[in-house]
């Protein structure tokens, strides 16, 4: 435990000990903002609620959770790096897991930074509170999914753009496998078993039900196995592809 | 103590290392000569736990890098090849991360930071992110970090490749202050920091080990051991009174040094009747020198082509 704190808070230092950080989250900030006052009319709709607010997340993860998550491995491969940190007396799954904690507290730190949406609605009318909790869980458990496919990917490739791209296009696959799009292109290949299995990986269709504010233990459990095969993968690339 | 047994590692057809089997004691220095691309860094990559071997084993201290892994890597310290660290951070926030992920904590962690940093003269960049270090004091951050938890094993991959001549100096001096109660093994390819700081030479290429001796064992295979090379103004007559004496093979006249070499054959010795001959015909020579044979040479003797395969053949009898 001690050693996954100790990878931990090196990760999360080094994002403030580079504009990557501040850059991230003003960028999040602006553009979750923009997202909800000027296209999901925000106060238009004359509702005590954040579905404005949350329902452009997935949406704004599909680009900037990529972009957190495809330094995770590449950088520390083309540095070098990844030699010191893998001879140091830490288990690969403690690495693995510290960097992917750093990475999620990041992204949690920038949500939370959006406080004053939440003071805002707070202010006009009575909400309920608990269900924007639920809201804010779900996006969180949903943006903690995208970082652990983008830690798999991340750890492929030594280049960064690849990683980012390859994390974008996975993603987007995985937001929208409950969707025709996904689910027609299945179809023609695949029994009907398989495409219902495929529906049943949406991000969106679980992150829509927690931010009913229904907290379901079967989407919990859907997130936290997300995160701990994409996790599992990213060991196993790891130690596959350490040596090239 | 790192003991490896048929060590092997193959990528696809390529075998880049090919059964190495040695054996090196506390108190040993053994330098690890090759060509580039010969499997030194994969080798010592394969030691210190990165890689996994392909066939074989090693251990360190007892401890199997595969099987025990993390008693071994707790063991030992290492310099990757070109001394990698995390840009972003400081000097001083890089040696406490290493530290602390070594399980060395509280005051006990402040004072080998403290210690390393004396040692490898860190005061002034402490407070620096390491990107904006030079080359030579990114490598002595890297030794820095290999030595915090004062390890009983280093495995040091050219440790002072990119340094000046002073700091070259400084870590071979760090290097033999460590030796005594440790078991290091150095990668290079300076042939003169061999004579510098290792106790044993093993000659790797081709991912096997082609000679496995003390430096001064292998300067004795060089045809130039036990020559005599001297600087004259009468070159006439010194190279007469050379070829005059039974032992001599050969006599080489370099035209750059200006300096005449004699070569002895076999297990003679030429330097005193050379001495004396020289002195009983008058010739004056500004300087007269008994070589102990040239690393270089032997080097090259050894891992190019068929007279290499040779003393690998020999070196296996």
């Amino acid at each position: 435990m001690s050693n996954i704190y100790t990878v931990f808070k090196r990760e999360l230092a080094s994002y403030f000990a580079t504009p990557v950080a501040y850059v991230f989250i003003v960028i999040f900030l602006l553009l979750a903002g923009a997202f909800t006052f000027y296209i999901g009319n925000f106060y238009e709709r004359g509702q005590a609620d954040l579905l404005p607010f949350f329902n452009f997340h997935p949406w704004l993860y599909l680009f900037l959770v990529p972009a957190v998550g495809m330094r995770l491995w590449s950088e520390e491969r083309k540095s070098g790096t990844i030699e010191l940190l893998l001879t140091l007396p830490i288990t690969m799954w403690q690495a693995v897991v510290g960097k992917f904690f750093a990475a999620w507290a990041f992204i949690g730190i920038a949500l939370a930074l959006t406080f004053p949406v939440w003071i805002t609605v707070n202010y006009l009318g009575s909400p309920d509170n608990g269900v924007i909790f639920a809201s804010y869980l779900g996006s969180f458990l949903m943006a903690g999914a995208f970082l652990a496919i983008g830690s798999c990917i991340s750890a492929c490739t030594r280049n960064q753009v690849v990683a980012f791209i390859l994390t974008v296009v996975v993603c987007f696959l995985f937001l929208l496998a409950g969707y025709p799009l996904v689910l027609n292109a299945i179809s023609v290949v695949a029994p009907q078993g398989l495409v219902d299995a495929v529906s049943g990986l949406s991000f969106l269709t679980h992150f829509a039900a927690i931010a009913k504010g229904v907290i379901d233990v079967r989407d919990l459990i859907y997130f936290a196995l997300t995160i701990a095969f994409w996790l599992y993968a990213s060991a196993v690339v790891i130690d596959l592809k350490k040596a090239d | 103590m790192i003991e490896t047994r048929q060590l092997s590692k193959r990528y696809g057809e390529l075998t880049a290392v090919d059964g190495i089997t040695f054996k090196v004691e506390a108190g040993q220095v053994l330098g690890f000569l090759g060509p580039n691309g010969a499997g030194k860094s994969t080798t010592m990559k394969m030691i210190a736990g990165f890689l996994a071997p392909s066939a074989g084993s090693a251990s360190v201290c007892g401890h199997d890098v595969v099987a025990d892994a993390l008693a071994a890597k707790r063991v030992m310290g290492y310099l990757p090849e070109g001394a990698p660290s995390y840009g972003e951070m400081t000097t001083r926030a890089f040696l406490h991360f290493v530290a602390e992920a070594r399980g060395i904590r509280g005051a006990q962690r402040a004072q080998r930071v403290e210690d390393v940093i004396e040692r490898l003269h860190l005061h002034n960049v402490l407070e620096q992110s390491i990107e904006t270090l030079s080359k030579g004091f990114k490598r002595r951050v890297g030794l820095a970090q290999a030595i915090v938890h004062d390890p009983a094993v280093l495995i040091l991959d050219e440790p002072t490749d990119g340094l000046d001549p002073n700091q070259k100096f400084e870590v071979r001096n760090l290097i033999n202050a460590m030796a005594k109660d440790k078991t290091i093994i150095v990668s290079t390819h300076i042939l003169e920091e061999v004579q510098a700081v290792c106790t044993r030479a093993i000659i790797i290429a081709r991912g096997k080990i082609l000679a496995d001796a003390t430096p001064a064992e292998l300067e004795a295979r060089s045809r130039y051991h036990q020559a005599v090379s001297l600087t004259t103004t009468n070159l006439a007559g010194a190279k007469d009174v050379l070829s005059r004496v039974a032992d001599v093979a050969a006599v080489e006249y370099d035209t750059v040094t200006r300096r005449l070499t004699a070569i002895p054959k076999p297990g003679r010795e030429i330097f005193a009747p050379i001495s004396e001959l020289l002195k009983s015909q008058g010739i004056a020579v500004n300087e007269l020198q008994l070589e102990s044979g040239r690393m270089d040479e032997v080097f090259r003797t050894i891992t190019h082509g068929d007279l290499g395969e040779d003393l690998a053949e020999e070196a296996r009898a």
